[in-house]
């Protein structure tokens, strides 16, 4: 049995050490918000923040993240930087299919709380992982930009 | 509106109503809950709420917005009044009048449901106030609705929807209903905020992918690489061994690892050890496809526009240009990988999916099960991006087959390597294309041979007509150039090596590529400035000379550009979604070929509009999705199996290589047009025409990167 720190609550799963963190999300805790995409770390659907650094979760095996935070899409919205991130989001009307906005609002959320008014290059830097195939990175970047004004 | 009456709507519509009634009185509590259901779309319980069951998907193209705005519209409640409800499958209440079929797809949705939905609403709108009207012993023309409610004006008496729902239910249904006068609209027509957003930012939305049942199981599948093979020879001792895997399904063309999480099934898979028969296609290449489409493109193909004598006047002409052109297979990669639960037990079947022709996914799960279709319970969710992909149901019937040997409930996931390779792709097109000019540089001559497979000859017959694929010629016989002689052909070529289908705006996408791309040819021919080239041949069509211009006027076409940058421009004239769309892409290109896209200006006549947020939307998405196919899309075939499995090598487009877009949209009481595509379709000629003036290269073959990197 490991022992995990979800979004600020413990959780004992009984996993095998390398299942990644996606599949113990999804599949054994029932938490659907963090979405498969690649299984390759290519696409940052599945982003989680360990200890608030974005990361794949689809490659992290569960052994990597006992002992450390663990914030996911469910959990984002309580913190004040997640929360403005979401409103951003509605505000702008960023979403169109909404598959990979869990990940997209999780590395938002991770730039902003390293970098609080991030440059156009900070955005390319913080948010390139994560694919759209809707095509809603014109207002990705304004909705991170509007996050921050709203400090 | 095509395909179907005013009145076979409403009488579809009365059916539905009754029909719905019935089965919620079966579910739930029979006395305690009328509603009142006056057609397929609307449903008002005694307690007010207001649930609008919507027939199109929901893929992020902004249909849980779109449908309820035109409902509500007519029925008078505000969209904060609303609940969204997936329709079940079901060809008849929820058919796409431009399909003739329950259908989401073609940017139809908009274009062929405007007055069905708003009449919907009407209907519903026009019973509530007679009832009302009836308790009040009033004349109802003396009434009005407001937020759902109705209001006898005169005496300012007031009652809720929910109120007289139950007596509203018991009226007949007009058959004549007054819709409201454009200028009286509320709703469409503004900025309204979608309905499906809220959740979607905070990980509660339902895909299909997130169902969750007692007792579920996951398999996850690798089907044979070359189309057409089988499973030879399997060896799954290894898989078996691995903690969580369950049980191995074998089929003639696929293998299922079934596990408890989709990790062990995926290390199952993995851990299988198969050896494939490829069958026919086992040494195909790219090059062979290529060969086969050239050699047809050297044979005559069935007339699909013929004005003038268009060979006679390019023959005669003092100047000939002539090209061919080719557009590459390309993936899908939808954002939310397949999957498709199914559950089948004794007495029917269950089926979770996201499907943009869920009647028929509901139609393979009863064919393949034995079970009539009253037996098969389908369940749709929102669709993480479809882009014509879920328009086929092959991810159904392989999941339905699979789940027929599994106890229980199983969730079939891809994984992107299997979506990559077994997609329905875009079909590989050659065109030749011709143009005489005359001495002052003006087309008076064009030819036109279109050669790919027909893709509507295999999933819709009846629309492939006389040997004609209208959705493969869409765009190519609509050509609005004032040009003397036209003549278009199509050659069907079908190369079955791979599974062909649709891919954002297929037909417009491919044709707009090759025609923007010809006629710009033509302006260096006529040393034309391309902008003007265009202006002048379409005196006879105001609206696309209209987004033209607008187009060129906001991107300062013929400004100065920083060095090394460069501009070009292309017009779509989509004619089955009667929308129209330029576009301004400014480009660089580095010595080593790598294109950089600088800024994206589209003009956009869709004429009514219902949501202006969302037709910007999908213009500033269909952009981002044509950048990345037209630099990057590419999908090739060695030894009958795709070459390319992931995100590394299915290239698209990402943040920090997105241009500033801008969308300007023209005022227009015209008739609504469809959105969803446009955008995709106007973008590759305009890159290739900037790339062109950037670089002196025309590129004739997409994808534009592959052919600056190898020239």
């Amino acid at each position: 049995m490991l022992k995990l720190t979800i979004n600020g609550k413990s959780h004992t799963v009984d996993a095998p050490p390398d299942m990644p963190v996606l599949w113990v999300l999804r599949d054994l805790l029932g938490m659907n918000g963090t979405k498969f995409g690649c299984g390759v770390a290519l696409c940052g659907a599945c982003t989680v923040n360990l200890d608030g650094i974005p990361r794949r979760s689809c490659v992290m095996p569960v052994s990597a993240a006992i002992g450390h935070d663990i914030t996911t899409i469910e959990g984002i919205g309580a913190t004040p930087i997640g929360k403005k991130v979401q409103q951003a989001w509605l505000d702008l009307e960023v979403v169109q299919c909404g598959y990979c906005q869990s990940g997209q609002i999780m590395s938002a959320a991770a730039l902003l709380a390293k970098i609080p008014n991030p440059t156009d290059t900070d955005i390319d830097e913080g948010m390139s992982g994560n694919i759209c195939r809707c095509g809603t990175y014109v207002r990705i970047r304004e909705a991170i930009k509007y996050a921050a004004r709203r400090a | 509106m095509d395909g179907v009456s005013r009145r076979d709507f409403l009488i579809v519509g009365a059916a539905a109503g009754g029909g719905l009634l019935l089965s919620f009185h079966m579910d739930a509590q029979p006395a305690a809950s009328p509603v009142f259901a006056p057609n397929a779309f609307i449903r008002i319980g005694t307690d007010g709420r207001v649930t609008m069951i919507i027939g199109q998907v929901e893929m992020g193209q902004g249909m849980y917005t779109s449908m309820p705005m035109l409902i509500a519209e007519e029925l008078e409640v505000g969209l904060d009044q609303v609940q969204v409800e997936h329709a079940p499958p079901d060809d008849k209440l929820y058919i796409n009048p431009l399909f003739g079929f329950q259908a989401t797809g073609g940017s139809t949705s908009v274009k062929g449901l405007y007055l069905p939905m708003r009449r919907a609403g009407a209907t519903a709108r026009t019973m509530l106030i007679a009832a009302a009207a009836k308790l009040w012993n009033v004349d109802p023309t003396s009434c009005r609705a407001e937020r759902g409610a109705v209001i006898h004006t005169a005496t300012r008496r007031r009652i809720g929807y929910g109120a007289v729902a139950a007596a509203a239910a018991e009226l007949p249904i007009p058959e004549n209903v007054v819709l409201k006068r454009p200028q009286d609209f509320k709703l469409v027509g503004t900025p309204a905020k979608r309905l499906d957003t809220p959740a979607k930012v905070n990980g509660t939305a339902q895909y299909s992918i997130d169902v969750r049942l007692p007792g579920m199981k996951i398999a996850t599948v690798a089907a044979s690489p070359v189309l057409g093979g089988k499973v030879a020879a399997l060896d799954d001792r290894k898989a078996k061994a691995i903690t969580g895997v369950r049980q191995i399904v074998r089929l003639d063309e696929a293998v299922a690892v079934v596990a408890d999480n989709m990790w062990a099934a995926k290390q199952g898979l993995s851990a299988l050890e198969i050896r494939w028969d490829d069958g026919p296609n086992a040494a195909v290449s790219t090059s062979d496809v290529v060969r086969g489409l050239a050699l047809a493109a050297e044979t005559p193909g069935v007339v699909a526009r013929n004005e003038g004598d268009a060979a006679a006047a390019i023959a005669g002409a003092p100047a000939k240009v002539e090209a061919v052109y080719e557009a590459p297979f390309l993936a899908h990669a939808t954002m939310e990988p397949i999957n498709c639960t199914v559950h089948v037990r004794p007495d029917g079947c269950e089926v979770w999916t996201g499907s943009q022709v869920l009647a028929r996914a509901q139609a393979t799960a009863a064919q393949v099960t034995g079970f009539p279709l009253e037996k098969v319970v389908v369940h749709n969710f929102l669709l993480g991006g479809g882009f014509g992909r879920r328009l086929e149901f092959d991810y159904v019937t392989q999941a339905v087959r699979i789940a027929k040997q599994v106890e229980g409930p199983v969730k079939v996931i891809w994984t992107r390597e299997e979506d990559v390779q077994h997609d329905v792709y875009r079909p590989y097109y050659y065109d030749r294309i011709a143009a005489g000019l005359d001495a002052r540089g003006q087309p008076i001559g064009w030819t036109h041979r279109l050669v790919g497979p027909s893709i509507l000859a295999r999933w819709a017959p009846p629309a492939f007509k006389d040997g004609l694929d209208g959705d493969a010629l869409d765009g190519a016989t609509d050509v609005l150039y004032n040009i003397p002689a036209i003549r278009v052909e199509y050659v069907r070529h079908e190369e079955p090596v791979l599974n062909t289908g649709f891919w954002r705006g297929v037909g417009v996408t491919h044709n707009t590529f090759v025609i923007e791309s010809f006629v710009d040819e033509l302006a260096l021919a006529a040393k034309a400035d391309p902008f003007e080239y265009r202006r002048a041949l379409l005196d006879k069509s105001p609206r696309a000379r209209a987004v033209l211009e607008l187009a060129a006027n906001k991107a300062g076409w013929g400004a100065n550009l920083p060095a090394g940058r460069a501009r070009g421009i292309a017009l779509m004239f989509g004619g089955l979604w009667g929308t129209y769309v330029a576009q301004v892409a400014e480009v660089s290109v580095s010595k080593s070929g790598e294109v950089r896209v600088h800024r994206v200006v589209c003009a956009v006549d869709c004429g009514t509009v219902v949501n202006p947020d969302t037709v910007k939307a999908q213009i500033e998405g269909g952009v981002i999705f044509g950048i990345g196919g037209a630099l990057y899309g590419e999908v090739t075939l060695k030894n009958g199996r795709v070459e390319q499995s992931n995100f590394h090598d299915v290239r698209v487009l990402r943040i920090n290589e997105t241009p500033a877009i801008e969308v300007h949209l023209v005022r227009s009481g015209e008739a609504p047009g469809g959105i969803g595509e446009p955008g995709t379709a106007v973008t590759a000629p305009a890159l290739a025409n900037a790339v062109f003036a950037a670089t002196g290269k025309r590129i004739r073959k997409l994808p534009l990167e592959n052919q600056l990197q190898s020239a």
